[in-house]
């Protein structure tokens, strides 16, 4: 039952907190208006769940007798490698949900708001976090139908979803400066994922980077995918190596020095606009 | 305070690309009025409100709203004034509920407040059988409404509706207008910008007109009309009547140059107070034996201010459902 009750001049004003407390608000605001919308586009998130299901699936029977020399179950190699790449695509949502945003006015209203101005950035990208985490949840669950089996202390693997967790929100705020920089919701979502197919296949995602030509070798060693993909491997298969779990968490704390402050900067330049 | 306009901007300027968007724009609005800025498409109308709600920086020029620079205290502003852009901002698969209770807490009220803030406004504004729905399946005068709805979330002291009518139907484009004189009323300042010059006639207290990114006149929609000519007698002398003697016999009536049109057997005078001195120009020309084939007072509409100011004709190829007395102004973007 409600009450039909209107608030008075008096409570109609804004309450008094110090600004940090506002900018936490805020974003939460935003998170929750991201997550409610959530269930009611299902397609969106049906389809961001079905295509890492369908390369697990196709990797793992299609693939999977003729790649060896994994070290382990080829599943097993290949489902740390799915998780990495699933979060990494999965950041895309950002961009695209940035320049929805702005395509559809409503960061005009946000910047005519008292609002913190941060809020619009750390709200989406927060919202993707948790969107993220639920599609990590949902792989672990096909990966186990399909015979993976984690090794080692659950502690380890918490880790492994730890360094997932991180490497979604840092690879998000990349998402966000290239939603902020194109013109389109269209441009968003090509310019998006256009350079996560290199990154992401020239990797150790799928294929040990051992079977690769030498001159492509040394890039897929060491780039940020491949040993994140390996430190999250590590980790699901007690085989971590510290040097390479660190080098992971310091790839996502280098991307995100570098681009949340780009973000921020392409989001007060695209607004003003 | 007390004799501060709410609105106040001096010669603004801001140029994309190769556009002068706005060029020296000067507006100002009292405490509790409405300012009506009238302009053509592309005159530079939202451009301003943009400047003026602290979501663009001008490139040269100064703005005060509610006493605070737009640019230099745009953050304790943002606190002061409500927006209505010309497209809807409300979210789509946000319900029209969530919608008001999400600004509400943007705008840092408690939670409880927002809620009933929303459920209020949803009342006033016709959309508590749509509280529950998302925002995708309103329509667009509905969607229109929601978006004002969440412009008066604090009942601000400084208003800014851009093109707030437009693709209202006319009952619609009514309440508006009533909450509109509410809010004045209740000592709201209403900055609002329409192509309807009906609108405009209707609800400013002044008008500002707008082109090329200039104000190229204002003043109350009386003065405006005055500025452009005020009222005339506009006769028609009928075939056999003498032209001379009905120029002859209407010449102390006039208060500048009459205008002979000799084809069309058409005669304009320029008056003051015509409506007391009807009755003695008709006897005069009957004394003088002009037969007449019509004779009418007129007064300038807005439209022909409008035209006179702009050389744009006030063309009624209305693209909404728009009420049908109310007549929007177009012009191919040049
Ligand atoms: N973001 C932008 N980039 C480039 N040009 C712009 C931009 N915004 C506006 N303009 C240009 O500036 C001029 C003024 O635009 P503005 O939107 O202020 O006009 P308006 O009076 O609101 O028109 P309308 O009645 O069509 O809404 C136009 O020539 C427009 O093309
Ligand atoms: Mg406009």
């Amino acid at each position: 039952m409600t009450i039909a009750s209107t608030p008075t001049r008096a409570e109609l004003r804004p309450l008094e907190r110090p600004r940090f407390v506002w900018a936490i608000a805020d974003a939460l605001t935003l998170a929750k208006r991201n997550l409610v919308q959530i269930p009611r586009i299902p397609e969106e998130l049906i389809f961001a769940t079905i295509q890492p299901v369908m390369f697990v699936l196709l990797f793992r029977y299609v693939f999977g007798g003729a790649i060896a020399g994994t070290g382990t179950t080829y599943v097993n190699y290949l489902m740390a490698g799915i998780f990495t790449q699933t979060v990494i695509f999965g950041s895309t949502t950002t961009g695209i949900g940035l320049a929805n945003d702005l395509q559809r006015g409503l960061v005009d209203r946000f910047r005519s708001l008292p609002m913190a101005k941060s809020a619009v950035l750390t709200g989406r990208t927060l919202s993707d976090l948790v969107r993220n985490t639920f599609v990590v949840l949902v792989m672990w669950v096909v990966g186990l139908l399909v015979g993976f089996q984690p090794q080692g202390s659950p502690l380890a693997w918490l880790a492994a979803v730890g360094i997932l967790l991180l490497t979604s929100f840092a690879f998000s705020w990349i998402s966000a400066t290239i939603g902020l920089a194109v013109n389109t919701v269209e441009a968003a979502q090509s310019a998006g994922f256009i350079w996560l197919f290199p990154l992401t296949f020239a990797s150790s995602i799928f294929v040990p980077t051992k079977t690769m030509p030498l001159w492509l070798r040394g890039f897929a060693e060491h780039q940020p995918v491949s040993v994140i993909a390996n430190a999250v491997r590590g980790l699901l298969l007690n085989q971590a190596d510290p040097t390479t779990v660190w080098a992971a968490v310091g790839y996502c704390v280098a991307m995100l020095v570098i681009f949340v402050p780009l973000a921020v900067r392409a989001y007060g330049n695209r607004a003003a606009r | 305070m007390a004799n501060r306009p709410a609105i106040f901007a001096e010669g603004l300027y801001k140029r994309y690309g190769k556009t002068q968007a706005l060029a020296g724009l000067d507006l100002q609005a009292e405490a509790a009025t409405v300012l009506a800025v009238l302009g053509p498409n592309g005159a530079g109308k939202t451009t301003a409100v943009r400047i003026l709600t602290t979501l663009l920086r001008p490139d040269a020029g100064h703005a005060e709203v509610a006493g605070l620079d737009v640019v230099k205290q745009a953050d304790q502003l943002r606190a002061r004034i409500g927006l209505a852009g010309q497209y809807a901002a409300v979210d789509e698969n946000l319900t029209g509920f969530e919608n008001l209770e999400m600004v509400g807490r943007l705008y840092h009220l408690a939670g409880r407040v927002a809620r009933q803030r929303a459920n209020e406004l949803l009342a006033r504004f016709d959309l508590a059988d749509a509280a529950k729905r998302t925002v995708k399946t309103y329509s667009g005068g509905m969607r229109r409404r929601l978006d004002l709805a969440a412009s008066l979330v604090m009942t601000p002291p400084v208003l800014f509706l851009d093109e707030p009518t437009t693709g209202l139907d006319p009952r619609s484009r009514l309440g508006m207008w009533d909450i509109i004189s509410g809010l004045v009323s209740d000592g709201t300042t209403v900055l609002l910008t329409t192509q309807y010059l009906e609108e405009a006639d209707q609800l400013a207290h002044s008008i500002a007109v707008v082109d090329h990114g200039r104000v190229i006149a204002s003043g109350t929609a009386d003065e405006l009309k005055q500025q452009v000519g005020g009222e005339r007698f506009e006769i028609t002398v009928a075939r056999g009547g003498d032209l001379t003697d009905a120029m002859n016999a209407l010449r102390p009536y006039s208060v500048g140059e009459i205008q002979l049109e000799a084809e069309r057997r058409h005669i304009i005078v320029p008056v003051v107070n015509g409506a007391h001195q009807l009755a003695a120009v008709v006897r005069d020309l009957d004394t003088a034996h002009v037969p007449l084939e019509d004779l009418a007072l007129r007064r300038p509409t807005l439209d022909e201010v409008f035209l006179t100011l702009t050389g744009q004709p006030a063309t009624s190829d209305a693209t909404d459902n728009a009420a049908p007395d109310a007549r929007p102004l177009a012009r191919s973007n040049a």
